[in-house]
């Protein structure tokens, strides 16, 4: 087994709720919007590692924490065995350069007003790797060869606006490469995307995966997505992983309630596969109230007295499968 | 029900026509669904804005007619329109439920204010209480009646939103993207709703969307639409088991399913083509991985294969 590239240990982001002055007056105690609520895991070595749930469930923000572009309210990540929120400097510098993002919106990530080449090269730029002009162009071409956008002259010179959605996301992808990192959020990278286009887009970035051994945190709310294309997969809800494995063990075998209905609610492409009944109530409640004990207890059709009191931790029920609920911890 | 033949929708853009809607041609039967599939610039949602004839300004119905009970409304002026056809006959749920309610008046007042606006000799109190019911009816506690858009859920909010098209009860809906913008277990719950709704009040039903797997859920026939034209139509299983269009053949193996092993997914090279200029012959004959000179110098028809079952492909029947 590969060794541990990312370690998130105990990762929490609350946002406080703003407040007017007569909440301030009345002494009512400051609300958080509780993101991400005591996050842990890690992320291998050339892994695919997707992190999957509803809108709102936190898992946007554990990506951007992963990535120090958020300042966690406490917990740590560990890349390459160091706490990113300690590092300054050259070695702040070096773990930027190492660890990039692919964000959803092809359409809002690219610089309107500037071109493909300065676009790729732009990390480069940054980071003082570049000497003189074709020094940039003969980067910018090798980059876009790797994304497949061949041949390199006929996009180097355009700008995004010229491109369909996937030779943006395309153009993306080039631009986190080109630092050679180890390590790629990748936040709902196909989403916008149409479905005949999709596949290409992933298939590029498994290759690169092959290619350069990049690993990375894929976020999707996609669970079949995720089942074709990751290695592990863990299951957010409102700021917690509630259930974490293989893909194959969580998709094909979910234990927690929670991932049981939102397997159960995906239709199928098959017209003789309907959706059966989904083992869920209501909606998901806001984040600022989360519920106390299992935050999905009061969705869950199985939830007991413990599970309205008792927060559960994860625990391991087969070999790599953990799963929070108090139904298997016994 | 309604009967589509050969409709023409293009946008005037400069000297120039965008042909969203390139001779469509299809029926709906009582108390059907037909799920429309295809991706963005098909034409899909075109398609929606004209059979309601909820068009912009620079889009010209060129050609074809849209028969509803014996009427076409492609020729009905805009004041019969409203008043006999859309809303009370043919209503239409938007895929964006919160740009498409508005935010400064509670829900029950917008259904009732669409019962005031369209049926004459109703008090505002009677409207008010058949909102509520409506309201009901979508599984939705009579409170919601009370509150305004930005306090309901995604969810609660396209129920709202299916509310207000089925209060005047009308005989067909078009759904647009009906489940888009929400999470998977709300577009289940929302499916299953429209699904029952269909039954219990012999709706016919437009369903349109990307997700192929969303249409195989409620559909009883599925037409996929590419560049403006449909290139396959016919009962769900038949399409969706027995593509025999290129397109959706591809199309169906780009999906990931949650069931059965993992696979390595397929894309399909290159893109939809520039409804301004779209390629001669066949439109997907660019993409085509089976394409002809036939393919590239003459338009296929769409010609039955099978009972019910219709394709607009030279090589369909024969090598496909």
């Amino acid at each position: 087994m590969s060794a541990a590239l990312v370690r998130a240990e105990g990762l929490r982001k609350w946002f406080p709720v703003r407040r007017g002055l007569g909440d301030a007056l009345r002494r009512r105690p400051p609300l958080f919007l509780k993101a991400v609520d005591g996050v842990s895991f890690e992320v291998k070595e050339r892994e695919v590692f997707c992190l999957v749930g509803e809108s709102g469930c936190g898992k946007t923000t554990t990506g951007r924490l992963l990535l120090r572009l958020e300042e966690p309210t406490s917990g740590a990540v560990l890349f390459e065995g160091k706490n990113i929120f300690e590092l300054e400097g050259e070695e702040l510098k070096e773990f930027r350069r190492k660890a990039q993002i692919v964000f959803q919106d092809p359409y809002e990530s690219l610089n309107p007003t500037m071109k493909v080449v300065d676009i790729v090269t732009e990390p480069l730029a940054i980071h003082g790797l570049l000497n003189g002009r074709d020094d940039k162009l003969e980067a910018a071409a090798k980059a876009l060869e790797e994304v497949a956008l061949t041949p390199p002259e006929n996009f180097l010179y355009r700008y995004p606006h010229e491109l369909s959605g996937g030779q943006r996301q395309r153009v993306a992808i080039a631009r986190a490469m080109i630092l050679k990192p180890k390590f790629i959020v990748a936040d709902e990278p196909v989403s916008m995307l149409d479905v005949s286009i999709r596949a290409g887009i992933l298939k590029l970035m498994l290759d690169l995966r092959e290619r350069y051994g990049v690993a990375y945190l894929f976020i999707t709310h996609d669970l079949a997505l995720a089942k074709h294309i990751g290695d592990r997969i863990a299951v957010m809800y409102l700021g917690k992983i509630v259930e974490v494995g293989g893909v194959e063990q969580v998709i094909d075998n979910p234990l927690h309630p929670y991932t049981k209905a939102l397997v159960a609610a995906i239709p199928s492409p098959d017209p003789r596969e309907k959706i059966g009944a989904i083992p869920v109530i209501g909606e998901i409640p806001s984040p600022v109230n989360a519920p106390l004990g299992c935050r999905f207890h009061p969705r869950c059709p199985y939830a007991t007295e413990e599970c309205r009191r008792r927060e559960p931790e994860l625990v391991e029920v087969e070999k790599g499968h953990y799963v929070a609920c108090h139904l298997y911890s016994h | 029900m309604l009967h589509v033949r050969n409709l023409k929708m293009y946008y005037e853009v400069g000297s120039s026509y965008v042909r969203a809607i390139d001779g469509v041609s299809f029926s709906l039967g009582k108390a059907e669904t037909l799920g429309i599939v295809g991706e963005s610039g098909c034409g899909k949602s075109s398609l929606a804005a004209t059979l309601l004839k909820l068009l912009p300004s620079n889009a010209r119905i060129l050609d074809g007619e849209i028969i509803f009970n014996g009427i076409d409304l492609v020729k009905l002026p805009e004041e019969r329109m409203r008043k006999e056809i859309r809303w009370k006959n043919i209503s239409i749920i938007f895929q964006g439920s919160m740009s498409a309610l508005n935010p400064v008046m509670k829900v029950g007042d917008q259904i009732a204010e669409a019962i005031l606006a369209h049926e004459d000799g109703v008090t505002k109190r009677e409207a008010l209480e058949r909102a509520t019911e409506i309201l009901g009816l979508v599984g939705l506690d009579k409170s919601v009646a009370k509150r305004y858009p930005f306090e309901l859920s995604g969810g609660q909010r396209q129920r709202a939103m299916i509310a207000m098209a089925l209060v005047l009860r009308p005989k067909i809906v078009v759904a647009d993207e009906p489940t888009t913008a929400l999470d998977v277990i709300v577009q289940a719950q929302v499916l299953k709703l429209l699904e029952s709704l269909r039954e219990k009040l012999g709706l016919s039903l437009i369903l349109i969307s990307h997700d192929i797997s969303v249409v195989s859920e409620i559909s009883d026939r599925v037409a996929v639409m590419y560049a403006g034209k449909i290139v396959e139509l016919g009962p769900a299983e038949s399409v969706l088991l027995k593509p025999a269009h290129p397109y959706t053949r591809l199309l169906i193996e780009a999906v990931p399913s949650v069931k059965g092993a993992r696979k390595t997914l397929k894309h399909i090279p290159g893109q939809p083509p520039d409804l301004s200029n779209p390629p001669p012959g066949c439109r997907f004959h660019p993409r085509c991985p089976y394409a002809t000179d036939e393919c590239r110098s003459r338009e296929p028809e769409l010609v039955e294969v099978e009972k019910g079952h219709y394709v607009a492909c030279h090589l369909a029947g024969g090598a496909g």
